[in-house]
């Protein structure tokens, strides 16, 4: 990103992205990542509803139909929709506290390849033709059944992608906490700043009983361990309570980032402060809080009792509390302002109605008695969807437009981008609303196929034919993606035009040191308060011009996360070959080696002189 | 950051640790992922807890029989002991007298090293008694909660005499301080482990 522009060869190029530390590249890294995975994830999603279009339909076979269910929602959440929430959060958040870089771009970048190659080990199970197949959630009881090699290419893919999302959580936490920009106090971060955060801390404390649990998975299943094997001792009740333990805060782990998309959005294109400010950062902390409070409500039909369901019926309600201070604290900041309907704004217009139905569906569920109705049914399969998707998914698909230009330095064709939003916002709906009285009728979750003339048969149909509407909502999305790449008109700091926050008062992208001058913060919405009190700019650098520290590339990351995944094969192939207990000691041996190479090497980073950061600036017109 | 910089007691800072922005982050990081350590251990003794004595039908091993508790007496002194030999080094970090650091922080590696010594002799033991990993549920969870304690353990070692011999010639500055000092956090962690797993596993397996 040198002001004079140099023709690098394709080798080189390469290399710099297999060993960049820069947290603009590692976003649209976890962005290309997550985006490959979530095409996967949609296409097993197509074979699915494909397979239901019809009663009694033969286009795949019951264990595929396994196979598919089961990589459809592990891809999904954490294949695509972590590492794509993960792709914004690293573009945006060092932008918006006024930061250089994150605390750890090392372990910035080995938490990126690790996802990448925990997700490439998982999805090679289907070359291999032994595919996980009991369900996302893999409970211990069919799982410890499955035959073949599935299962265990799930607990190791995830145990190696999952210690990635744990890098990524303290990292995202310690540059929030270290990293701020003078005046850049807590209360006045950005709200996609604050979620990140609460997001990070919830991180830090669900992913380690995910760790614990697929260990103890991988130990039975590959190690002779007895956890969850009844005529051992064992208890298969305990990997319920484990994963879930983990899976219900991973839920708001994923959704609170969106609500900060959302919140940004909103603010942005009403003109208006985001109303309620401290209520929402208020609401943000205490829906992390309940979310660890609140598991076992997916285990009503278990049989832990009427108390501990009652306990847990009433914590998982109240969580509506806090979420409904959101949902008004948008409608407020709506309301009133001068409202501009781009497509990030379309995306978060139709957010607030499909979250709230989805919210409405989860307190239904939360009352104990109503679940063991409910249970297994497609009224389950219609809820989480209503917020993955009505929540997730459409923020994501916002902040894809919204940042594009902050991450590329060009606009997604509005009109394109409003076309891909209707045919997906319909598709949605179209897709999921059905189910719910599909579930109602009493169509099970999780069947393969089912029998005609049980009133299920149109309703299947709308539902698929829903899907391909989402489809090609995503299809028109790739096509705009690639005719605005091609065309690629560069556009100013602040595309929009109303940009509150600091990351719209630079340049688009960023030069790779992110502010000339560290900026002055001295309100919520900084540059927004800058620009009113008429400094055109948008920024108060906080020091003069000097010397920047930098971070050194590495490709030691990349090779770490590559000994893990080697020895993700000897693991699990020891018993039956040969080669696997030496391919498992190897793969640990390079991973230990890259690791010591690190620590025993010095690598303080360099420094940018001064004089490169005053041409840089002379040539935007002293601008940052 | 100058690493050839040199540093009189008078001149090394207060809390070398985390002098720099750099050594923030780690120290604030390392923190932070103690407490993910935390609710590491915490999945494991809730594990432990549920399937403690818990086998196949007609399963001969419970905790009242199986454990020795002056070996486990034994083992936690050295442990104990160690992180004290620690505290001793961080001293001596503070006012920046590297070869007093290096001497106890070798003695901590080495009280560490036969705190293990006499792990592997516990297990070992076990073992030959019939109590395998492959056992029951309780050998299960029993030498996963254990073992992973003694992981971390091992980790420690290699980690602290790699720290070692890398800086034997060149003494402290800003940049190693930092290492050193999340080393010492990293052990007394693993210390209130221990402390745990001794009244959870030892002391109310057999008095319990």
């Amino acid at each position: 990103m040198s002001s004079v522009a140099q023709k690098k060869s394709f080798g080189a190029t390469l290399w710099d992205w297999l060993t960049t530390v820069d947290h603009k590249k590692i976003g649209i890294l976890y962005f290309l990542g997550g985006g490959f995975f979530f095409v996967i994830g949609g296409i097993e999603a197509m074979l699915i509803r494909w397979q239901l279009h019809k009663p009694d339909n033969d286009f795949v076979s019951a264990g595929l139909y396994n196979d598919l269910i089961t990589m459809h929602g592990t891809t999904m959440i954490f294949l695509a929709a972590m590492p794509l929430l993960f792709g914004f959060m690293n573009a945006i958040v060092p932008l918006q506290i006024g930061a250089r870089d994150v605390a750890f771009p090392f372990l910035n970048s080995l938490g990126f390849w690790m996802f990448f190659f925990g997700g490439l080990f998982l999805n090679i199970s289907w070359f291999i033709g032994e595919v996980p197949d009991a369900g996302w959630t893999s409970y211990a009881s069919l799982s410890l059944a499955s035959q073949g090699h599935g299962i265990d290419f799930y607990a190791i893919g995830l145990q190696i992608a999952g210690g990635g999302t744990l890098m990524a959580g303290i990292n995202f936490l310690v540059t929030i906490i270290n990293m701020r920009a003078p005046g850049m106090t807590y209360m006045r971060m950005p709200l996609f700043t604050w979620t990140t955060f609460v997001a990070s801390a919830m991180i830090l404390f669900a992913f380690p009983p995910l760790t614990i649990g697929l260990f103890l998975l991988t130990f039975d299943r590959m190690f002779g361990g007895n956890f969850f094997n009844h005529e051992m001792g064992g208890n298969t009740i305990i990997w319920e309570h484990i994963f879930w333990i983990f899976g219900h805060p991973e839920v708001y782990i994923l959704i609170l980032p969106a609500f900060g998309i959302f919140s940004e959005i909103f603010s942005i294109f009403s003109r208006k402060r985001l109303f309620g400010y401290p209520s929402m950062v208020f609401a943000t902390v205490l829906i992390g809080f309940l979310g660890f409070m609140v598991w076992a409500h997916h285990m009503f039909t278990v049989g832990l009792g009427p108390t501990a369901n009652a306990i847990f019926a009433v914590a998982t309600m109240a969580i509506a509390v806090p979420t409904g201070v959101k949902i008004f604290n948008w409608l407020l900041t709506i309301w009133g302002g001068s409202i501009t309907v781009t497509t990030p704004m379309l995306y978060a217009l139709g957010f607030i109605p499909s979250f709230v139905m989805g919210g409405v569906t989860g307190v239904m569920q939360g009352a104990a008695p109503l679940d063991y109705q409910l249970h297994d049914s497609y009224f389950i399969v219609a809820h989480f969807h209503y917020v993955i998707v009505g929540g997730v998914v459409l923020a994501i698909l916002a902040a894809t437009h919204l940042y594009w230009p902050k991450m590329f330095g060009t606009m997604l064709n509005e009109a394109l981008g409003k076309v891909t939003f209707w045919f997906f916002f319909i598709g949605f709906h179209m897709t999921f609303l059905i189910q719910h009285w599909l579930g109602f009728w009493g169509m099970p979750r999780r069947v393969w196929k089912f029998m005609p003339n049980q009133g299920w048969d149109m309703a299947n149909l709308i539902s698929t034919i829903g899907a391909f509407f989402m489809a090609i909502g995503v299809i028109v999305l790739v096509y705009n993606v690639i005719i605005t790449s091609i065309k690629n008109v560069k556009v100013a700091n602040d595309p929009w035009g109303d940009g509150r926050t600091l990351e719209w008062a630079i340049e688009s992208p960023p030069l790779y040191y992110n502010f000339a001058q560290t900026p002055l913060v001295r309100g919520l919405d900084s540059v927004w308060i800058e620009k009113m009190e008429g400094n055109a700019s948008g920024l108060t650098p906080a020091e003069p011009v000097k010397d920047i520290h930098m971070p050194n590339g590495s490709i030691i990351p990349l090779l770490m996360s590559l000994g893990l995944f080697i020895a993700g094969f000897g693991a699990m192939f020891r018993t039956e070959t040969e080669w696997g207990l030496g391919v498992l000691i190897f793969g640990l041996v390079f991973t230990f080696i890259a690791m010591a190479a690190r620590s025993l090497q010095d690598d303080t980073g360099y420094y940018i002189k001064k004089e490169e950061i005053l041409r840089d600036l002379k040539r935007k017109g002293g601008q940052n | 950051m100058d690493l050839n910089k040199k540093f009189t007691p008078e001149t090394w800072p207060e809390h070398p640790e985390k002098a720099t922005l750099e050594a923030k982050n780690k120290f604030v990081g390392f923190w932070l992922f103690l407490g993910g350590e935390t609710i590491l251990f915490a999945t494991l003794f809730a594990t432990y807890i549920a399937l403690k004595n818990s086998g196949p039908s007609g399963f001969g091993f419970s905790t009242q029989e199986l454990y020795e508790l002056p070996l486990v007496f034994v083992m936690t002194m050295l442990l104990l002991t160690s992180s004290l030999t620690s505290v001793f080094a961080m001293y001596h970090l503070r006012n920046y007298n590297f070869k007093k650091m290096q001497l106890w922080l070798a003695i901590t590696a080495l009280l560490g090293l036969a705190f293990l010594m006499l792990e592997v002799y516990e297990f070992s033991h076990y073992v030959g008694l019939g109590f395998t990993f492959n056992n029951s549920a309780f050998s299960s969870a029993f030498y996963t909660l254990v073992g992973t304690h003694g992981f971390h353990v091992a980790v420690g070692l290699v980690w602290i005499t790699l720290l070692l011999i890398r800086n034997a010639k060149r003494g402290l500055n800003l940049y190693n301080a930092t290492k050193y000092y999340t080393f010492s956090l990293y052990w007394h962690f693993i210390d209130v482990v221990w402390v745990f797993i001794f009244t959870v596993v030892y002391l109310m397996g057999v008095i319990g």
